[in-house]
């Protein structure tokens, strides 16, 4: 080592191949060990089961107008409202710019009459109440979130609280004039 | 520090081997502790003594639980009826993770007021707001396991705050839920988190008693060892008072495990989980209350950051602060004993998480909401504003010279009576 310390040029590129070796050697086992980390992350994600259970039919012939359900899709509630045309025409009404998550009652619904939501408040996943007859709809006459006090409208729309989003409108559709396809 | 040399040959022939011997005698028996702990110090090894008995009742808990949504809750009630002892365990489980709270906080409190956090101590502080992190983490997770009301939706709404990450959110709450909402996946994996997350803490709690061992206890003058005549052998006198604590520890834990077991369960949690019914009124533990307070306390959006994000970095924020305290105090001084403003600004501290805790205990209505936003902001104030500020403008009482000056004036030997 000695006589190549002294002439200097060769002992710096001995170094450089050294740092070379080792910088390379160690980014691949880091990208290696990554990579391997991979499918233990995944094998957390929804099983191809839990995916499979993508869709469920609904009869709706015997809601009446005014009236609710709530059906099971994925685990959560989804609610299927059947408004009244008061319901509908407020809805419609409501002038964009006064709402916290501004979209169209037209928007998200396919069927003016038939209001269908993922059931769970878009703050903290609780369940808003106003599904049933005597439970309150909040301030708005949709539903109220009774975890933090969140308000929605007759279209599922955030009007005041916690919650940052309007309640989320699932895949569906009409695959009869009676039959709902949610997912 | 010498080494013993020892007489027995069996205890040689081992020790030469792996010096276990030599090791507890360094760190257990002769290893030197400050001789004017009070028993305030006591905290840390009572927690120790508590993490045992929580891994040692949860594995034979684990023997007849079953971790699935249709069984889960059943699992339970049959612990409590049908297996031998099973209420005790689960009594003893339930109450202890109580007990680790309390004892921690107490222990945590301690090294706030006496300054425990500073030089050379802020890697040891630091190791001990992870091990809080993660019994945070192991409570939560266990108390979703007997798969009542509360379980079910305390599980919900805390694993929801992660859709408050933006873009990812949805992705990562699926991913954390093993599916569309909580259910089955999320069921199992909990029990896997739950049982290993307490192995972790052990380990943890091991680095944290190395790092105590570097520079060794502080103490309530808050200054340095200075030699033999500042010290007392660890064994026999702290060994016999931790154990003098333990006994007091076990007469309050079993006395909520025999006379009170519920008082500190929600009656809800013994109605099964209903994915399809929000409880009126979710609450989590007692121990997690104040920060339950502090996540609620954002209602408006702020620079455009929705106030849900806001709350649950808020939330995140209030435990990891107490990482940078070493930092934030920019005081000399240890001990509040000499801090004659610090030792009043504590206990307003210590007030204001008291105020955080019921606020977070009862629903966000009325005085209540503006209550919790005071106490929020105050909670960050105090690391953010007071102690900095504090430790340059307050004017310190002198220091003693060493713990025997303090404790023993006129002595110089550390044999004297105290
Ligand atoms: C850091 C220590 C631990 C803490 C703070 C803790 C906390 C908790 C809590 C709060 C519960 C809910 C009690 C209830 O409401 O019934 C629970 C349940 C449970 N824990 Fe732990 N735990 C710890 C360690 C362990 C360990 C090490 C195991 C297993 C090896 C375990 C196994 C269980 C089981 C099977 C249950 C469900 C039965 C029941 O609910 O009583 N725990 N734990
Ligand atoms: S979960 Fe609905 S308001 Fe918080």
């Amino acid at each position: 080592m000695t006589e190549t310390a002294t002439t200097g040029t060769p002992a710096d590129a001995e170094k450089s191949r050294r740092d070379f070796l080792l910088v390379t050697t160690s980014t691949v086992g880091v990208v290696g060990t990554a990579l391997a980390a991979w499918p233990f992350i995944d094998s957390m994600n929804p099983a191809a089961d839990v995916r499979a259970l993508s869709s469920t039919d609904v009869d709706i012939t015997p809601i009446e107008v005014g009236q609710a359900i709530t059906v099971v899709w994925r685990g959560k509630p989804v609610f299927i409202r059947h408004r009244t045309s008061k319901e509908i025409d407020e809805s419609a009404a409501m002038a964009l710019e006064d709402l916290p998550d501004p979209e169209t009652d037209a928007d998200r619904v396919k069927k003016p009459e038939w209001l269908i939501l993922v059931g769970i408040c878009t703050h903290l996943g609780c369940i808003p109440l106003g599904q049933r007859k005597g439970e309150p709809k909040g301030e708005y006459g949709g539903w109220f979130c009774p975890c933090h006090g969140s308000h929605y409208d007759t279209s599922g729309r955030i009007r005041r609280g916690p919650a940052p989003k309007n309640l989320t409108v699932p895949t569906y559709a009409f695959i009869e004039d009676t039959t709902v396809r949610v997912g | 520090m010498t080494t013993p040399t020892w007489t027995n040959p069996i205890i040689k022939w081992i020790d030469y081997r792996l010096p276990i011997f030599t090791f507890t005698q360094h760190h257990l028996v002769e290893y030197p502790t400050p001789k004017n702990l009070n028993y305030w110090w006591n905290f840390g090894s009572l927690a120790g003594v508590v993490l045992v008995i929580m891994i040692a009742t949860g594995i034979f808990l684990s023997m007849s639980y079953t971790p699935h949504v249709d069984y889960a809750f059943d699992s339970v009630e049959r612990i409590m009826r049908d297996v031998n002892y099973g209420w005790l365990l689960r009594y003893l489980h339930m109450n202890g993770g109580s007990m680790f709270f309390i004892a921690v906080y107490i222990h945590v409190f301690r090294g706030l007021y006496y300054g425990s956090y500073k030089a050379p101590r802020e890697i040891l502080w630091i190791i001990g707001v992870i091990i809080l992190f993660a019994m945070m983490a192991t409570a939560f997770t266990g108390y979703v396991l007997p798969w009542g009301q509360m379980s079910f939706w305390a599980a919900t709404v805390i694993t929801n705050m992660f859709t408050a990450v933006p873009l990812v959110g949805e992705a990562i709450v699926n991913w954390l839920w093993g599916g569309f909402a909580v259910g089955n996946p999320t069921l199992n994996r909990f029990f896997s988190f739950h049982y290993l997350l307490p192995f972790i803490i052990f380990a943890l709690v091991f680095v944290h008693l190395w790092a105590l061992h570097v520079h060794k206890s502080n103490n309530p003058v808050g200054v340095d060892m200075k030699g033999p005549q500042d010290t007392i052998p660890f064994h026999p006198y702290y060994t016999i008072k931790d154990a003098y604590g333990m006994g007091v520890l076990m007469l309050v834990y079993l006395a909520f495990v025999f006379f009170a077991p519920n008082f500190f369960l929600e009656p809800d949690n013994y109605i099964e989980a209903n994915p399809l019914q929000t409880p009126p009124h979710i609450v989590p533990e007692w121990y997690l209350m104040p920060f339950y307070a502090i996540l609620r306390a954002f209602t408006q959006e702020f620079l455009w950051i929705p106030a849900k994000v806001l709350g649950v970095i808020a939330m995140f924020a209030s435990v990891g602060i107490l990482a940078l305290l070493p930092w934030l105090d920019t005081s000399k001084v240890r001990s509040a004993r000499f801090r004659p403003i610090y030792k009043q600004v504590f206990w307003l501290f210590f007030v204001d998480c008291l105020v955080l805790g019921y606020v977070g205990a009862n629903p966000p209505e009325g005085y209540l909401i503006l209550l919790g936003q005071v106490a929020t902001a105050y909670y960050f104030l105090h690391f953010l504003v007071v102690m900095p500020v504090l430790g340059i403008m307050e004017k310190t009482r002198p220091v003693p010279d060493s713990i025997s000056a303090a404790v023993t004036p006129g002595g110089t030997s550390g044999k004297e009576d105290t």
